[in-house]
């Protein structure tokens, strides 16, 4: 073969190998590493993955924050108001984390139906709920009672 | 006496309305700009072309004088504006009042479009040699950029909206997070970054109109490109230095969509530099490079309509209005598109025929381009996949810190091998002497023995087993250093004039050693800090003492304090070591009164070899000890050598911007570049 034309096919084979081992890479990296988000009422029904990681957002249920001042061990109950689903962390809450305000944690889903989160989210003001907790209690008000009742 | 009181009332009160008069103005002379220019290069006007430079000095004035209106609107809370009514506060200190203007959705656009003013008010009158036809192109696509913009501005988002109907007494104040010295500062320094890469991208645009593309096109682009990259650098440093202080978790970056958005055009414009490098000096990679000028610009566009369209969640995110994200969709969709269907005509005659060598720099240049952009894909994808699927109804996911993580570092780990081996290179040629090859090994092996010494020294230190990333890590950093520093000395001792000859050498070789000394220093920062902080959540009361990595942190006190407008507990600390007691800090929380709103102000021992880091979390109710806090405490070895590279990396993009030699090299090329062209 020509050596300019067999230059020229080195270098396109190797980028169709570099940008498919590429591809395949970014793939699988993004496969393993994406967290879906579900509300606590297809929690509740058993829709969560057991052991993978997901995210859980919702409102805090008031005066379900219950803290350890020892470990700092705090639990804490989410609701989209359909269904409740019991939180634990281990550490420091955000600053804007509050009662009746919305929060979306990220962790893993015990068989006992407790979330044990790894991270949490909260960023509320005025003007400002996370979409994915809008979105989950759209049209939902908060019916007399339900809200605490885990 | 009274009289004039009113009457100064008055004119108080009319301020706001010049400035929006002042910014209606400028649509008809940004709309000026983009056209007569142009109209001008197609009918061989010389004065329509040259009416370019007052058009972009009028639409300058004008944005100065509404910008410095908004301010004054501010500066004296003028509630009749709802924009200062929301953002604003009586109690607020006067700097936080002023940089309340860019805190915000409407003025940090406006904002935007000073700088966008700015840089075109440069372009204009800039000592550059270019021909009158060149520079009324580009100021002709810079014009219509503005014009998107203040179309954005003034239909979608008008800083001047009147709310008269109940202007409150006291103005709803400044998101907290916002109300520090890195806010002041971030967002203009990454303006004048995203906004730089408009000029790029209008060379690029006015080359591709001209159908002219030469290595005098590259060294035109360069300096505007260097300079933007430059305050791009800096400002995404501020940025990770004030999530670092302000966010209380001590974390310097998170991967967040945001901080996507500007790392994004930073990779763009860092391949964009080196290419333009490539192209000045030896005509090639023309059409990649203008590829790269396109991407920069537009990833420019991205990232301020992510962040701005409501659609991503951040601090960031001021004001979710779907009519907002769509505006900036269509105009990103109007420029990308426009510009790469332009391309698409025009590149294939701008290809460069040249064969190049494969072991010449310019072919080390490109493989490292080709890294740069493959990090690229992998943060774009990263930042949007969530998006499409979420806009698509696929499931709400998100994409987590390990992905990139995962991808991202091996990019870098290639990046890193590679740029210490280009600077040896030469241009054009194919070989490589022996004896230089012995040198690199040397290099290499050097960097081996101080990557495992330091490791091994660091992991003794912080108590840790030995880390095999950081020592892989250390020798990376440690071979772009020694062979960058090692390549000056090649260069000094075949000058022959002893250390004399550092100032026979040409500015940008100076501007890549300190750049490229940067990123090491950086990436020195960057594995330090993530292989050996160590970190303590605990609940503490006054005269307790935690260990953390060496360092014994004593909460001496808590005291209650008030400021302008918060009341705060102060937390002190004092910081002992082998029993000596040695530093001193404060971590505060602070509630704001406007909008009840919690703040952490960590107390942060800064220092070059370690930060002692120590933030307040909350306040345990406890029946014993009313005294009774949750405490995070952080030790970061080598943090601060993070943005003191970064402040390297740009320090070496001002020097290359500023290059003496290039600057007279193109005057004459200048020249000789016109007489061609009146002889064709």
């Amino acid at each position: 073969m020509h050596p300019v034309r067999r230059q020229r096919l080195m270098i396109v084979v190797m980028i169709v190998v570099g940008a498919s081992l590429a591809a395949v890479l970014i793939g699988m990296a993004l496969k393993e590493n994406l967290n879906l988000f579900y509300e606590p009422v297809r929690v509740a029904a058993g829709e969560a993955p057991l052991g993978r990681k997901i995210r859980v957002g919702g409102m805090v249920v008031k005066d379900s924050v219950v803290r350890d001042t020892e470990t700092l061990q705090v639990s804490f109950v989410l609701t989209d108001y359909s269904a409740n689903v019991l939180v634990t962390y281990q550490g420091i809450l955000p600053d804007l984390f509050a009662e009746e305000a919305g929060a979306v944690t990220t962790g893993v889903l015990g068989e006992d139906g407790v979330f044990r989160a790894e991270q949490v989210l909260a960023k509320h003001d005025e003007k400002y709920m996370p979409p994915e907790v809008a979105k989950a209690i759209e049209g939902k008000h908060p019916p007399d009672g339900a809200a605490g009742s885990y | 006496m009274a009289n004039a009181v009113a009457d100064a009332a008055q004119y108080a009160l009319a301020i706001p309305e010049l400035g929006h008069f002042a910014l209606l103005l400028c649509l008809p002379i940004a709309a000026l700009l983009a056209l007569l220019p142009a109209i001008g290069v197609r009918l061989q006007l010389g004065q329509l072309m040259a009416s370019a430079k007052q058009l972009a000095l009028g639409l300058w004035i004008c944005l100065v004088v509404a910008f410095a209106c908004l301010a004054y609107a501010f500066a004296q809370d003028d509630f009749s504006l709802a924009l200062v009514a929301q953002h604003s506060n009586t109690a607020l200190p006067m700097r936080y009042k002023l940089s309340a203007v860019w805190g915000n959705h409407e003025g940090s656009l406006l904002l935007w479009g000073l700088i966008l003013s700015c840089w075109t008010l440069a372009v204009a009158y800039s000592p550059q040699q270019l021909p009158l036809a060149t520079r009324a192109r580009v100021l002709a696509v810079l014009g219509g950029v503005a014009l998107g913009f203040l179309m954005f501005i003034i239909f979608t988002s008008n800083p001047f909206t009147r709310d008269l109907l109940g202007p409150p007494l006291e103005g709803r104040d400044l998101n907290p997070l916002l109300q520090d010295i890195g806010l002041i500062l971030h967002p203009p320094m990454l303006y004048i970054g995203y906004v730089g890469f408009a000029v790029a991208f209008a060379f690029a645009i006015a080359a591709l109109l001209e159908g002219r593309l030469d290595a005098q096109w590259a060294r035109w682009t360069r300096p505007w490109t260097a300079i933007a990259w430059a305050f791009l650098t800096v400002g995404i440093a501020l940025g990770s230095w004030w999530a670092y202080y302000e966010l209380g978790w001590g974390g310097w970056w998170f991967w967040d969509p945001v901080e996507n958005a500007s790392l994004m055009p930073w990779l763009a414009g860092t391949a964009l530099l080196h290419s333009l490098i490539a192209t000045e000096r030896q005509g090639v990679f023309r059409s990649w490079t203008v590829l790269l000028a396109i991407l920069a610009f537009s990833l420019s566009l991205l990232g301020t309509f992510l962040v701005r369209s409501g659609i991503l969640v951040s601090v960031h995110a001021f004001a979710a209005d779907p009519a907002r994200g769509m505006f900036i969709l269509a105009f990103l969709g109007v420029v990308t598109g426009g510009s790469l269907l332009l391309y698409a005509l025009r590149a294939p005659a701008l290809s460069s025929p040249n064969r190049i060598a494969f072991l010449s720099r310019e072919t080390w240049l490109l493989i490292n381009n080709c890294i740069l952009a493959l990090s690229l894909a992998v943060v774009l994808l990263g930042t949007l996949f969530p998006l499409l699927m979420n806009a698509l109804q696929l499931g709400s996911y998100s994409v987590g810190p390990p992905y990139f993580n995962a991808l991202f570092t091996p990019l870098m780990v290639l990046l890193l091998v590679f740029m210490g081996i280009a600077p040896w290179l030469n241009w054009k040629h194919n070989r490589i002497a022996p004896m230089i090859l012995r040198r690199w090994f040397i290099v290499a092996l050097c960097s081996a023995l101080v990557g495992l010494a330091c490791a091994g020294w660091m992991s003794a230190r912080y108590q840790q087993a030995f880390s095999v990333p950081a020592a892989i890590g250390l020798a990376l950093a440690s071979w772009l250093a020694l062979m960058s520093l090692a390549d000056l000395g090649r260069r000094l001792a075949r000058r022959g004039h002893g250390l004399q000859g550092l100032r026979e050498l040409a500015h940008n070789y100076w501007a890549m050693l300190v750049a490229h000394l940067g990123i090491a220093v950086c990436a020195v920062g960057i594995v330090l800090t993530s292989v050996y902080s160590q970190q303590q959540e605990l609940a503490m009361s006054p005269g307790q003492i935690a260990s953390v990595a060496g360092y014994d942190f004593r909460l001496q006190q808590l005291r209650a304090e008030r400021g302008p407008n918060y009341s705060a507990t102060l937390g002190d600390f004092t910081i002992a070591r082998n029993g000596v007691s040695r530093q001193q800090l404060t971590a505060e929380k602070r509630v704001y009164h406007a909008g009840k709103n919690v703040m952490t102000e960590a107390g942060i021992v800064a220092g070059l070899w370690r930060d002692l880091y120590v933030s307040l979390g909350e306040p345990l109710d406890d029946d014993r000890n009313q005294q009774r806090w949750a405490v995070r405490i952080y030790v970061k070895p080598f943090i601060r050598w993070i943005w003191l590279g970064a402040l390297m990396m740009a320090t070496g993009g001002l020097i290359s911007a500023f290059d003496k030699r290039g600057r007279t090299r193109g005057v004459v090329s200048a020249t000789d570049y016109a007489g061609s062209g009146q002889a064709t």
